[in-house]
C-alpha cells in the first residue's frame, strides 16, 4: 500500500457519486486516470485491504430485525457452545471477547418474532442464559478509518 | 417501502459495484432496467438510508487496526441520548448505541466500539471517553474480541438468502458487509 492507496482508501469510503462515470469523476479529484483508480482499487480488493467496494446497506432498514446478544459459555464447553450457535443461520457474527459474557453474537431475522424464537432454542440447546442486547437507540454509525 | 426492483438492484450490489467505467449501466444492463432508473433508485435509498454510504470498506486489520474494543459504560438513562451523541462524535468511535442492561450482573446501557493501532492507542481513546462522561461515568469495562468464531453476511429476507447463496461462492475478499 502506497500513498496514492491510502489517499483513495481516505477519501473514497463515502459520497462515491452516482453518476454516469462515476470512478472517472473520483479518479479526477484524486489526480489519477479512471483506469488507474480501477486497477488500484481491484488490486486493494484482491489483497484484502478492501472487504469491497460498493454501497453499504443497513440491514434493519431493509426490513429485517437485528440483535446482539451474549452468553456465558464455560471455558470446558467453550467449542461445543460455539459450534451450537454457530449452527443457526440467523447467527451473523460470532465473537469471543475478553469478560465473563465471553460469546457475543448478532442475530439476524426476517422478523422481530424470529429474534426471540432463535434465542429461545440457543437457550434450549446450550442451556445457558441468551442475554439479548437490542438497540435501543443508535447514536452514530461512523466506519471510516484512516490508512 | 422498498420494491421488488430496489431488491434486485440491492442483490446485484451487495458484494460491491462493478469496477466497470460505467458502473451503474453495468447493472442496468443485468436487470433490465437503464442506468437512470438504477441510479435513481440509488439515491432514494441513500436519502432514506437503506444505504449508510457509497464506497470503500477497508478491513481494520490490515490498515493497522489490531485493538478493537467494545467499551460498555453504565451512565444515567435520563443522560443517556445526550452522551451517546458526544461519544458518538468522537473520531475513532465507530458505532455507539444504547442497550438495555441486565442487572445485577451487566450494569452497562451505552456501547461504544473503539479502534487503535496499539493498545496504548485505545487506553487514551477510553479516557478520553471517561473524561467526556465526566461524573455520568458510573463504571464501565472494555471487552476486546479475542477469536472471530463466526463472520457472514445478514439474511434478512426470505429473497436475500439467494443472494446469500451466491456469496458463498464469491472469493473471501469480495463478501459483502452490512451492519
Amino acid at each position: 500500500m502506497d500513498e496514492i492507496d491510502k489517499q483513495i482508501i481516505n477519501t473514497l469510503q463515502d459520497g462515491f457519486p452516482i453518476c454516469d462515470a462515476p470512478y472517472q469523476q473520483a479518479a479526477a479529484q484524486l489526480g489519477l486516470t479512471e483506469q488507474e483508480l480501477i486497477a488500484r482499487l481491484k488490486a486493494l480488493l484482491d489483497n484484502g485491504t478492501l472487504t469491497r467496494f460498493g454501497p453499504l446497506y443497513n440491514a434493519e432498514k431493509m426490513g429485517g430485525a437485528l440483535t446482539l446478544a451474549a452468553v456465558k459459555a464455560p471455558k470446558e464447553r467453550f467449542d461445543a457452545i460455539a459450534e451450537i450457535i454457530n449452527s443457526f443461520p440467523e447467527v451473523a457474527h460470532n465473537y469471543a471477547r475478553s469478560h465473563e459474557l465471553n460469546m457475543w453474537f448478532v442475530i439476524a431475522t426476517e422478523t422481530p418474532e424470529q429474534i426471540q424464537q432463535t434465542i429461545n432454542a440457543i437457550e434450549r440447546q446450550t442451556g445457558l442464559t441468551v442475554y439479548n442486547m437490542p438497540k435501543n437507540k443508535e447514536y452514530f454509525v461512523n466506519l471510516k478509518l484512516e490508512a | 417501502m422498498l420494491d421488488e426492483t430496489d431488491r434486485k438492484i440491492i442483490q446485484a450490489t451487495q458484494a460491491g459495484l462493478p469496477l466497470t467505467s460505467r458502473p451503474y449501466q453495468t447493472i442496468a444492463e443485468q436487470l433490465g432496467l437503464t442506468a437512470d432508473d438504477v441510479m435513481m433508485r440509488l439515491t432514494a435509498m441513500q436519502n432514506s438510508g437503506i444505504i449508510r454510504r457509497i464506497g470503500a470498506v477497508p478491513n481494520h486489520y490490515k490498515l493497522g487496526y489490531r485493538f478493537n474494543g467494545m467499551t460498555v459504560w453504565n451512565v444515567p438513562d435520563a443522560a443517556i441520548d445526550e452522551l451517546g451523541q458526544k461519544v458518538g462524535q468522537l473520531e475513532f468511535v465507530s458505532h455507539c448505541y444504547h442497550r438495555p442492561r441486565h442487572l445485577p450482573e451487566w450494569p452497562y446501557n451505552m456501547f461504544a466500539m473503539v479502534h487503535g493501532k496499539s493498545q496504548q492507542d485505545v487506553d487514551k481513546q477510553i479516557q478520553q471517553i471517561s473524561d467526556l462522561l465526566g461524573g455520568y461515568n458510573q463504571g464501565c469495562d472494555v471487552l476486546y474480541s479475542t477469536k472471530i468464531l463466526k463472520k457472514t453476511g445478514f439474511r434478512t429476507t426470505a429473497r436475500m438468502q439467494e443472494v446469500e447463496q451466491r456469496r458463498e461462492q464469491l472469493p473471501k475478499g469480495n463478501r459483502p458487509v452490512t451492519d
